[in-house]
């Protein structure tokens, strides 16, 4: 079975190859059967390899190279992959997330003039995807990451009669080619260290040649998390996210929520051996996970695009896996990240499903009232909804971010500011999801319903709403009920957490404190949006500047504009004969003017020319006798 | 019979060469050109008579055979493009056919 691995990826490839050859010219019922088909092939795979997996007693690896990619002095990556607990809880995410997102895609573009071009790149990002996380090697593993950056490009800008939108493609492609700069100078230093870029090679040999804390590796552990930064849209790099929007909903929904954006999760956990040697590094990770869900959440409460709430709330949950990965809490990052998919791509599809029945609206306080006419909507985005906020008990985001929380506080690595950066975070989230709930389905009707979605939406809704529910029960904290069957499934490859000796546990109150909180949260959004819906226009003209500053995201964009264009348009203004031109024009000159003179003695009359021969002639002639 | 001796054959050949080019290159009229050319391929076979004769050789005749050959061939070609000049041109005047200055 195991034997299987390499169709996993080649599928949605093929599908793509056969959608961009031919899909102009397919019936049109064909297109969604093979991108949908292809992706769900993959999962059907993924999941027999799965049972495969977990079925064996001791923890296996399954490794299968496909051929020798580059043979040069030394420098020999395989094109080859490697499966083991982490890759399989990635693949799987992706497989039928993404084949749950195609279904939904079938209907939801269905109109589109580009729906073929749609399947086409839709697959080819699943199949760079799957690269991405089953490579053995990190140059494979770069392979996958710049083409699903490159899918991102496509697909952020796959409306690209519309400037704007082409724009926020070349802004998304931009702004992680920086981070992306910074993960090859990593690569390059790793292969000058180790001689290998092949990942298990160097988790092996990284403790004997790194003593904890050296230099290097903490250099390597930062440059890579440059690159983990930006395709993460985690601070400094994360302004380009909100943007990105501007892709259709089933996009922001695969690339933007559940898989692409966590790919920066997975370098970090997938080189962890590094990062573990490098202290400050991982530290400078937590950092950065703190900071950023708190920006990104607070961004969060201003917004009036339903999208763009969605789009800082990932950030904003992307800050906490980062935070997980900061304090070592491996296991709990990547459930996190699983849950985190789920629940996202259903709030992102429910969003999609919702700005479609309101023809294209997307600002939220132009809908309302929506819990009667659209009710299945209505009930799958609350669930995902309740999931995000982390409402306690039945939601699996309330497993999976208490985890977080714990170990933040609890975790050897783990201090009382990571800690209280979470739980305000908490707090924040509960208050932008449930002002968002209210906003979209409560209240009078605003706008009037459209079009109600049909059964191809429907249903990969109530699968996932269903997946955000149960999927937490696989991991329920010791207070509930200890069971542990994710950390366990991951835990050879990834180490547990060291928990701080004299920490006792206080485990339940810590719950309970994030419990209030959440619960508290969608209270006030409650108070604020239903009860009172007068108060926070009053104090949004109360306070304009802030609201502004929140509304632009922290008006980073702003910075960049003056620290980095600004400048740089200024230089090339000065520049703009450009210095290094003017040799190449000096030879352009000279070449010009030798041909105005001689174009002089070209004169059209016979006689003259024929002089020039006679000349020429005696010339030659005297000179053959001469010498 | 007195054999005429091989340096007064060339100096008539390089006489006629000389007349030909002169004349090429004062005349405008273009038919005059053309005449002018004819005479110096005259010119030319007749050296290579002249020599053939003096060592005794076929060669020099062979040549002369392809010089004519080839006269005809250009003369036949130079008289159409004359005509078409002129029918342009209404003119034979060569200077007047200047179209190509750079």
């Amino acid at each position: 079975m195991s034997d299987l691995l390499w169709l996993i990826p080649i599928l949605p490839f093929a599908g793509s190859l056969i959608l961009i050859v031919a899909g102009t010219r397919l019936p049109k019922r064909l297109v969604p059967v093979i991108g949908a088909g292809s992706v769900g092939l993959s999962a059907l795979i993924t999941l027999l390899i799965g049972i495969d997996f977990i079925s064996q007693e001791t923890s296996p690896v399954i490794k299968q190279v496909l051929w020798q990619w580059i043979d040069v002095a030394g420098f020999s990556p395989a094109f080859g992959f490697h499966l083991d607990s982490l890759s399989l809880a990635f693949i799987f995410v992706i497989t039928f997330v993404g084949f749950l997102i195609h279904v939904y895609s079938a209907e939801f573009m269905a109109d589109d003039e580009g729906y073929a071009r749609f399947f086409a790149f839709l697959n080819l990002f699943v199949g760079s995807m799957l690269i991405l996380v089953l490579a053995d090697n990190l140059l494979l593993l770069y392979f996958g990451w710049e083409g699903v950056g490159l899918c991102s490009y496509l697909l952020i800008g796959f409306w690209y009669q519309e400037e704007k939108n082409g724009y926020a493609a070349r802004k998304a492609f931009i702004i992680t080619r920086v981070g992306d700069t910074a993960m090859a100078i990593g690569l390059f230093m790793i292969f000058k260290t180790f001689g290998t870029v092949n990942i298990m090679d160097i988790q092996s040999q990284a403790p004997n040649v790194w003593a904890v804390g050296s230099q290097e590796a903490t250099l390597i552990a930062l440059l890579l998390l440059g690159g983990a930064v930006g395709k993460s849209a985690q601070l400094p790099l994360q302004s380009w996210l909100p943007d990105a929007m501007a892709g259709p909903s089933p996009v922001s929904a695969l690339i933007h929520a559940a898989t692409m954006v966590t790919a920066g999760v997975y370098l970090i956990a997938r080189t962890h051996v590094v990062f573990e040697l490098a202290p400050t590094a991982q530290f400078v990770v937590g950092v950065i996970g703190a900071v950023t869900l708190l920006l990104a959440g607070f961004s969060a409460l201003t917004q009036y695009d339903l999208k763009r709430v969605l789009a800082y709330s990932t950030i904003s949950q992307i800050g906490y896996m980062f935070l997980a990965l900061g304090v070592g809490a491996w296991s709990s990052a990547i459930f996190h990240f699983m849950i985190h998919a789920f629940f996202k791509a259903l709030l992102f599809l429910a969003a999609g499903a919702v700005i479609m029945a309101l023809h294209h609206e997307h600002d939220m306080f132009k809908m309302g009232g929506l819990r009667k006419k659209l009710p299945v909507i209505y009930f799958t985005f609350l669930i995902g909804a309740a999931s995000l906020a982390a409402l306690p008990l039945i939601t699996a985001g309330f497993y999976s971010k208490d985890q977080i929380l714990w170990l933040a506080w609890a975790g050897e690595k783990g201090n009382i500011w990571f800690f209280l950066a979470a739980l305000v975070g908490a707090f924040i989230t509960a208050i932008y999801t449930f002002r968002m709930v209210f906003l979209t389905f409560f209240g009078e009707e605003k706008t009037h319903v459209s079009h109600v979605p049909g059964s191809l939406i429907n249903i990969p809704l109530i699968v996932l709403a269903a997946l955000s529910t149960i999927a937490g029960f696989i991991e329920v904290p010791h207070s509930v009920g200890h069971l542990q069957l994710f950390t366990d499934f991951l835990n050879p490859l990834l180490p547990a957490t060291v928990l701080q000796p004299e920490i006792e546990s206080t485990e339940w109150m810590i719950q309970l404190l994030a419990a209030g909180l959440s619960i508290g949260g969608a209270l006030l959004a409650y108070y604020f949006y239903v009860m009172r819906p007068t108060l926070h226009v009053q104090i949004k003209s109360a306070i304009p500047q802030l609201h502004n500053f929140l509304l632009n995201g922290w008006r980073f964009d702003s910075l960049y504009d003056w620290v980095f264009v600004k400048p740089f348009v200024y230089l090339s203004a000065i520049n703009k004969n450009d210095v290094v031109d003017w040799p190449y024009n000096a030879l352009v000159n000279v070449a010009g003017f030798i041909h105005r003179m001689l174009a002089f003695t070209q004169s059209g009359i016979l006689r003259w020319y024929l002089i020039g021969v006679v000349l020429g002639a005696i010339l030659i002639l005297t000179l053959g006798l001469m010498l | 019979m007195n054999i005429i001796p091989a340096e007064y054959g060339l100096v008539l050949a390089s006489v006629l060469f000389m007349l030909g080019l002169i004349s090429l290159l004062i005349r405008r009229n273009i038919v005059f050109m053309l005449i002018s050319v004819e005479i110096m391929l005259n010119a030319a076979g007749l050296a290579f008579i002249v020599a053939g004769s003096r060592w005794g050789q076929a060669d020099g005749q062979v040549m002369f055979l392809f010089i004519l050959t080839m006269a005809a061939a250009e003369v036949s070609v130079g008289l159409a493009l004359i005509l078409q000049i002129y029918h342009q041109l209404k003119t034979l005047n060569s200077d007047e056919a200047s179209k190509m200055k750079g």
